[in-house]
């Protein structure tokens, strides 16, 4: 059979992965680059976010209206945000663009421009963005929780705060740019009808005198976790929950990613037909396994209106402290088929595998065959999950409530 | 790509497009039915009547319908427009004619009245969701102003009141009244087979009476033009949608249409996004074309700091004046078709994307175009196509809605339409 993914590491570190799709006309292009919200100095919260928005204003000769016209005119959609661990430029386009693209992104990513006289409008969309928040409960309630249960800075908003904003400077930005931006932890990895061979060649020659940075260290403070409320005068209430799981690298994730699928996989499991079906109590309502690479949790979400609340609340924590009763087979024979189906429809888009073969590489340094995927679904049983909702049944809920009613939960 | 298509004896219309290299396959049952088509006694029927067909049918109940379709790991869901209602799944090829089932079957639901009041709660929550997300809230004001009294302008959703006040009765009338097989069309994409998956669906769907469904009301309009300030003093931004008129669904100017709305509003690289965006006035600005059954509208809108408002809306004008008075530039013009190109391809490698426009193609124009055939459409417009949209359609004749902190405003004075400029022609 034809190889259909490739990997290279550089001797800078620079790593690039490749997944060939025959069938499709489009290709995707994706860069991590390490410096993620998790490297913004205390005082700057925001800054690679800012980062993230500054390096598409010009690159390489091209000035900020050249660059966004030379890449509109080869049809490239493409975005680029701080996460977490990176910052990433995602990019778009049909297979015969793809060369193009790189060399846009290599100048982006290595020789951007930076414009001064930028810094403050960027600096006026990120405080927008972050004002935007209030307008929107469900993200504000989500953000919080996130704050609350994973330890800082992994649970740190990208946007940053309004405080932070004011003392990023061109200069922090440029010096930001310099520490973080390096090729080992960089990941390019592309998806689409390619041709590894001169991928590769193309790369060596943009990236290959990119010059390698010691890694940073990073110190975690855990988060407050508990019970808290942010009041505010709205129809619905929002419900944000959090609780400890595995992550990716895991023995037993593919157990966690079964316990979350009986919560809340399709329309026939437990959340949807006890809190909506059989009650009536939310429009929406969903559990969802987040990742990062030191730790995990499951992240539950239910917006209600407020004389609902409670009951949504107290229903929610009574089916994940369910899980532990038992199983059906039915409800796993169902899940499973879920998770197959949407694993190999993920091969109609260049967009999802360009993402799927990166978080593979950065969480578990290899790239994973689909039968392998195939398998470890296929492992996944009433007993697996079982026993791993046993071994990690929350002793503790991080919970935020947002709305005109404060909820009550007794241990 | 193969297209098929095939009239049942009952008035139903059935196609396909197969496309053998697909992963998946998906099927869809496309009503011609929305909120235009309600009367005022029923607001918010057609939206709660699709969420009720997934409560079951003489074969099966509510928990049953979602099991069946998660047994075959279904990406399943339906949404309702102004004058669409569309029912659809996505699976592994294997599982396309188990899927066609279930939605058959859904599609003549028992609407039992223990699940109808079960389910207006689930509404009413929806409601307050939207309620409480201005960005939303802003759109469904807009549509509401421009529109007046134009049915297009009632609310997809109705109100907290209607649909307390809505009975099972009246939702049995307006179903046996617009899912009239020759009101419907059953659309598949993707990797299956045409013949099969036809005699499947037309067993499936035999029963179902003939009829006529008519929609009255259908004509253009070019809008109140009024201007509407809705002050919400617990949110930070202001958003404001401003809204003009455009050609129709059947127009063959819809194409034109589509290029001009991304020169005016993409997110990237577009008049609004230098304008607006690059400088931080807003923090999001957009412009897109909604076609409708005999109207079209292109929407325009923006969110910012509120102290900026009044000057963002005076850019956006001068912004409209412009393309108006000088036109476009070519080098503009082949900018948005590379856009749209590339994203053609990009969508038309999905099944689901496929389905869409497939059955929406076919629901407005009667006619299957190919990707292909698509892309070439949309490689023929030129500068004198935008040039007949901007003559033809009082593209300042704006209907503007905001809401947000602020408590008063003015809108800035609306130019008079230029005399349209030639000189651009090439």
């Amino acid at each position: 059979m034809e190889k259909k993914t490739f990997n290279h590491t550089f001797e800078n570190g620079l790593t690039l992965l490749a997944e060939h799709m025959p069938h499709v006309r489009s290709a995707t292009a994706n860069i991590i680059v390490p410096a993620g919200y998790i490297y913004d100095p205390t005082n700057m919260p925001g800054i690679s976010s800012v980062l993230s928005e500054m390096i598409l204003r010009g690159a390489g000769k091209n000035s900020s209206k050249e660059l966004s016209l030379a890449m509109d005119g080869i049809g490239l959609d493409r975005s680029c945000s701080a996460g977490t661990n990176h910052i990433r430029l995602w990019g778009a386009t049909i297979s015969r663009n793809l060369e193009k693209t790189i060399d846009f992104f290599a100048d982006i990513i290595l020789r951007p421009q930076l414009p001064k006289a930028d810094v403050e409008s960027v600096k006026m969309l990120a405080a927008q963005e972050i004002m935007a928040i209030e307008d929107d409960p469900k993200q504000k309630v989500l953000i919080a929780l996130k704050k609350n249960h994973f330890p800082s800075p992994l649970g740190n908003d990208r946007r940053g705060t309004l405080d932070g904003l004011k003392n990023i400077t061109h200069d922090a930005i440029t010096k930001f740019w310099k520490k973080h931006f390096r090729p080992n932890g960089t990941i390019i990895s592309v998806a689409g009808n390619i041709d590894w061979p001169s991928l590769k060649t193309q790369v060596e020659r943009l990236f290959g005198k990119w010059k390698e940075t010691p890694d940073p260290i990073l110190k975690l403070a855990p988060g407050k976790g508990g019970i808290s409320h942010i009041a505010k005068e709205t129809q619905q209430v929002q419900i944000g929950i959090a609780y400890p799981s595995v992550t990716y690298d895991h023995k037993d994730f593919y157990s966690a990613i079964g316990a979350v699928n009986v919560l809340s996989g399709g329309m026939s499991s437990r959340l949807f037909t006890e809190v909506r079906e059989k009650r009536g109590l939310c429009y929406s309502v969903w559990a969802t396994h987040q990742n990062f690479k030191e730790l995990a949790a499951i992240i539950c979400y239910a917006g209600t209106t407020t004389e609902m609340a409670q009951e949504t609340l107290d229903v929610i924590l009574k089916q994940i402290t369910n899980l532990t009763k038992g199983i059906k087979e039915d409800e796993v024979k169902r899940l499973k088929i879920g998770l197959k189906s949407s694993i190999l429809i993920q091969e109609e888009s260049s967009s999802a595998r360009a993402g799927s073969i990166a978080v593979d590489w950065y969480y578990l340094g290899r790239i994973r065959p689909l039968e392998e995927v195939q398998k470890s679904i296929d492992s996944i049983t009433t007993k697996s999950i079982l026993n791993h909702v046993k071994q990690f049944n929350p002793k503790e809920f991080t919970i935020v409530t947002l709305g005109s009613r404060q909820l009550k939960h007794g241990k | 790509m193969i297209f098929h298509q095939q009239q049942c004896p009952n008035g139903l219309t059935i196609i396909g497009e197969v496309i053998p290299e697909a992963r998946s396959a998906a099927v869809g049952f496309f009503v011609r039915t929305g909120s235009r088509d309600e009367t005022i006694e029923e607001s918010g029927v057609s939206h709660f009547l699709e969420h009720m067909m997934f409560k079951g049918s003489k074969k099966r109940d509510a928990a049953q319908v979602n099991k069946d379709f998660d047994k075959i790991g279904a990406n399943y869901n339906a949404f309702t427009s102004e004058e669409n209602t569309v029912y659809y799944a996505s699976t592994l090829p294997e599982y396309h004619l188990a899927a066609t089932e279930i939605l058959a079957d859904i599609l003549r639901p028992s609407l039992r009245s223990a699940d109808f009041e079960m389910e207006k709660k689930v509404i009413i929550e929806e409601i307050g969701m939207y309620e409480d997300n201005p960005g939303w809230m802003v759109f469904d004001h807009a549509r509401k102003l421009f529109f007046a009294d134009h049915p297009l302008g009632n609310s997809v959703l109705g109100s907290n009141q209607s649909i307390m006040d809505l009975k099972r009765d009246q939702m049995v009338d307006y179903f046996q009244r617009r899912y009239i097989p020759s009101n419907i069309t059953l659309v598949a994409s993707g990797n299956f087979e045409w013949n099969k998956f036809l005699k499947n669906a037309e067993k499936l769907t035999t029963n179902w009476k003939h009829g006529i469904a008519r929609r009255d009301h259908i004509r253009q309009t070019s809008g109140s033009g009024e201007f509407k300030l809705l002050e919400k003093k617990t949110t930070t931004q202001q958003n404001v949608v401003m809204i003009c008129p455009g050609p129709p669904a059947a127009s063959p100017l819809r194409y034109a249409a589509n290029l001009f709305a991304m020169i005016l509003g993409d997110q990237s690289g577009s008049r609004l996004y230098w304008s607006l965006v690059d400088n931080g006035l807003a923090e999001s600005a957009d412009c897109s074309f909604h076609e409708y059954d005999g109207a079209g509208a292109f929407y325009t809108s923006f969110s910012c700091d509120p102290q900026k408002t009044a000057k963002n809306l005076d850019i956006v004008i001068k912004q409209i004046h412009e393309l108006i008075a000088k036109g476009i530039t070519e080098q503009e013009l082949e900018q948005a078709k590379s856009k749209v190109l590339s994203r053609i391809v990009r969508a038309g490698e999905k099944t689901m994307n496929r389905l869409q426009e497939v059955g929406m193609s076919w629901v407005y124009l009667r006619r299957y175009k190919s990707v292909d055939e698509e892309m070439q459409t949309f490689e023929k417009v030129n500068l004198r196509q935008i040039q007949q949209l901007i003559e033809r359609y009082p593209l300042l004749r704006l209907t503007t809605t905001t809401m947000g902190p602020l408590a008063k405003l003015k809108m800035p004075l609306i130019p008079k339409q230029p005399k349209v400029s030639t000189s651009q022609h090439s």
